[in-house]
């Protein structure tokens, strides 16, 4: 039993490990809804092979899903070429089309295949571990695993070998150009890869947690850092701990394996929307406070430096004429000055407000170089 | 039995007769939205949105125990609804761009949806079979009761486009203009929002959650192939939602296992694909004609022009010259063009072979060269040409 569990959690984790590998660089080059597109269409290419081989264990199933695959990139990027619908919307042509064609092909000849539309959506994950590799009778085991493990070997060498072209690519398709690379050579072998995995992930995991794989770790690693590297390793980590988790939430609740994968990558990317200490929500919100009063503060010293020992000093520089001189609300005037004093820019003289040096030197450089 | 006889059977089956009415009122609800939703680039955002109803579907079945279908749509319409604003909000507060904020609302809903589906079926109760089919939609299963659901969703979302025709219109063309112009335009986007999930609420029963994004995008992109007049493009994205929802039905009933839902969708995709290959003017087809029509046309011009300049070297423009000379000048296809200047009587052919102007054709390519050479007068430029010519040979 434990051997089974550890199994179903390797081949999620080897999955949700190569998605973000590629899957990093779908969000940062803005396409990453193709990869809902060809884990949609993938269906039809296993569909076509089958009814072609009539083996379910044929490895062309997953040549041909990884062609329909390209087949969609190309079908949408022919549409694109045309003109005549924008991008969104030539996605939107191609893969309900094509799936719909896959759903239909396999109600048509259910009787002879046991692939069903529940099993595509939601992956055989429960049942990797009984599908074995063997080789000479020697139990190598689940063949999904290995599957995964090839494909999570190929991203890793494309990603090594191809580093820097890729991001340069993704980052300034121009300057790569002007450079000599071919930022729309690197794009197709990407989406070539990124098919490729997603007929692996398709198969070992289900369209739904293909394409959660696909996007949602690395959009939250997007969040938490800035450097590339350090996003790709977090996105793998990410997307193996909500495939872990995930497992784990499913076995308790005794529910969908793939779907709680997905939902709990979805919270890890709730958590660092709200979280993240330099993009997250409340990170943002609190910077916005702290500049509110940093502004204020430096609005205060400079209007003091500007009446400093002239004769309007005596009103411009009161404490209650703060609200009338820089139209703040009384109570805000107040809590301005408090801070002001506590942070040692002024100084309270009989009702006066008076910079100290600190507070001459701030409204010195604010003049010179602005409130930022 | 003979096509009417099928037809008549067709409309008097019960069954066929309901399904085909769900499927027609949830064909014209949202091709009509969707052209709002393609005009503003929003077509993925359907997508989103489709799949992100599933976890509401589910969760208003588990709080009501209800298969009624009011209710059940009622929680689609939330969860869609928050999905719709999970993107915004990912797309206004981050810096993660609108592809990936659908995709993460898209994969997450979808999944959590799964989520309480498997939870479902594990309730003791026998009344929750048949959730599942939300899924890929199961217009089958249609009772009058949800066609009376789908009715009062289509009317609701209809008139407000009447209602709101010059506002919604503004706000697709050029929504700045419609904020200076002082139109409340969040208040309509949200608005326009709202009527998009109302379209996939009409459509949850006959194509399901997942295929219900190329409802919204595939009548309003043919649409947008004939005519440039949105008034224009409403109806037509109406009606071809109306005709991918009847085929769908018809076709699916003639079939032995044809499943509905993906049959709607591979009729309204037919409709799409041949409206971008043979709509007037836009069409690919329609383009092609035109651009070798075009290239004939200067074809044509172009022998024409070499007649007269070689005229003009022997002092006598309507000179004739052997058509192998014409096809060194203009290179192959010269005889195309020949028979098109002769059909014309812009040229002559005389039995030995040779081509000369007639006096038409020379009138034509005086014309021309007028037209296309305003500032240089024609025989100074001709005889450039022809020197140009003589000393090439």
């Amino acid at each position: 039993m434990i051997g089974l569990q550890l199994e179903i959690q390797l081949v999620a984790v080897l999955a949700a490990a190569a998605c973000a590998l590629s899957g990093t660089f779908l969000v940062l080059r803005r396409v990453a809804m193709i990869s809902d597109a060809i884990s949609h269409t993938v269906l039809l290419g296993v569909v076509v092979m089958f009814l072609i081989t009539r083996d379910l264990h044929s490895p062309l199933l997953v040549v041909g899903a990884a062609l329909t695959g390209l087949a969609t990139v190309g079908l949408v990027s022919l549409i694109l070429r045309t003109g005549l619908v924008r991008e969104d919307a030539a996605i939107g042509l191609v893969f309900p089309l094509l799936f719909s064609i896959g759903v239909i092909l396999i109600s048509g000849f259910a009787e002879y295949v046991h692939i069903d539309v529940d099993m595509v959506l939601l992956g055989e994950l429960a049942f990797a571990p009984f599908d074995r590799l063997e080789v000479n009778g020697l139990d190598l085991g689940p063949r999904r695993a290995w599957l995964m493990g090839v494909i999570l070997v190929l991203n890793l060498v494309f990603l090594l070998a191809l580093y820097k072209e890729l991001k340069l690519t993704a980052f300034d398709p121009g300057l790569a150009a002007v450079l000599g690379f071919s930022p729309a050579l690197v794009h197709t072998l990407h989406l070539g890869v990124v098919s490729v995995t997603a007929v692996g992930a398709f198969d070992a995991v289900g369209v739904v947690l293909a394409v959660a794989l696909f996007i949602v770790p690395p959009a939250t690693a997007l969040l938490l850092s800035d450097r590339l590297p350090v996003v790709i390793a977090l996105a793998a980590a990410i997307g193996a701990a909500a495939a872990v988790g995930g497992y784990w939430v499913a076995h308790t609740f005794d529910t969908s394996i793939a779907g709680s994968m997905a939902s709990l990558g979805g919270v890890f990317f709730g958590l660092a929307f709200l979280g993240s200490p330099t993009q997250g929500l409340v990170a943002r919100a609190l910077r916005h406070r702290r500049q509110r009063w940093e502004f204020a503060l430096r609005l205060l010293v400079m209007h003091l430096l500007t009446h400093e020992g002239t004769a309007a000093e005596a009103h411009e520089a009161a404490a209650e004429q703060l609200p009338a001189h820089l139209r703040w609300e009384p109570r805000f005037a107040a809590t301005v000055a408090r801070l002001a004093e506590q942070a040692g820019l002024v100084e309270r003289r009989n009702g006066l407000l008076v910079l100290t040096p600190r507070g001459r030197e701030l409204a010195r450089e604010v003049m010179l170089y602005g409130t930022g | 039995m003979g096509p009417l006889d099928l037809l008549v059977f067709l409309f008097s089956d019960h069954t066929v007769r309901t399904v085909g009415a769900g499927a027609v009122l949830m064909g014209v609800t949202s091709g009509v939205l969707g052209v709002y939703a393609l005009l503003r680039r929003q077509s993925l955002l359907g997508d989103a949105m489709s799949h992100a109803a599933l976890p509401g579907l589910a969760l208003a079945f588990l709080l009501t125990r209800s298969k009624e279908s009011a209710f059940l749509l009622f929680g689609a319409a939330l969860a869609a609804w928050v999905g719709a604003l999970g993107v915004i909000a990912v797309t206004g507060y981050t810096r993660l761009k609108p592809d990936a904020a659908l995709g993460i609302i898209l994969s997450v809903f979808f999944g959590f949806g799964l989520v309480l589906l498997t939870v479902i079926q594990r309730l003791p109760t026998a009344a929750q079979a048949g959730l599942d089919k939300f899924l890929f939609g199961q217009a089958a299963t249609l009772l009058q009761r949800d066609v009376g659901v789908i009715g009062a969703i289509a009317v609701l979302a209809l008139g407000a486009v009447v209602l709101g025709w010059k506002e919604f219109k503004l706000l697709s063309f050029d929504p700045a203009f419609a904020a200076v112009q002082g139109f409340p335009v969040r208040l309509l986007d949200v608005v326009l929002t709202s009527l998009v999930v109302l379209a996939i609420v009409a459509g949850l029963q006959t194509v399901g959650v997942v295929l219900m994004s190329a409802m919204l995008i595939a009548p309003a992109a043919a649409a947008r192939q004939w005519t440039d007049r949105l008034s224009t493009m409403v109806l037509l994205a109406a009606v071809f939602g109306a005709a991918a929802g009847i085929g769908g039905v018809v076709l699916s009933s003639l079939g032995d296992s044809l499943p509905t839902g993906p049959t709607i969708v591979v009729c309204a995709s037919l409709l799409v694909y041949g409206s971008l290959l043979f709509a007037p003017h836009r069409g690919l087809v329609w383009q092609r004609l035109v651009a070798a029509r075009r290239q004939r046309t200067v074809q044509a011009l172009r022998v024409l022009a070499q007649l007269y300049w070689l005229g003009a070297q022997h002092g006598d423009p309507f000179y004739p010259h052997p058509v192998r000379a014409l096809r060194a000048l203009v290179g192959p296809g010269v005889e195309g063009s020949l028979q098109e200047l002769a059909a014309r009587n812009w040229v002559r052919r005389l039995p030995d072979g040779r081509v000369g102007l007639t006096e038409e054709g020379l009138a034509a390519v005086r014309d021309f060269l007028r037209q296309a050479e305003p500032e240089a007068p024609a025989p100074a430029s001709s005889e450039a040409k022809a020197q140009g010519g003589e000393a090439g040979q």
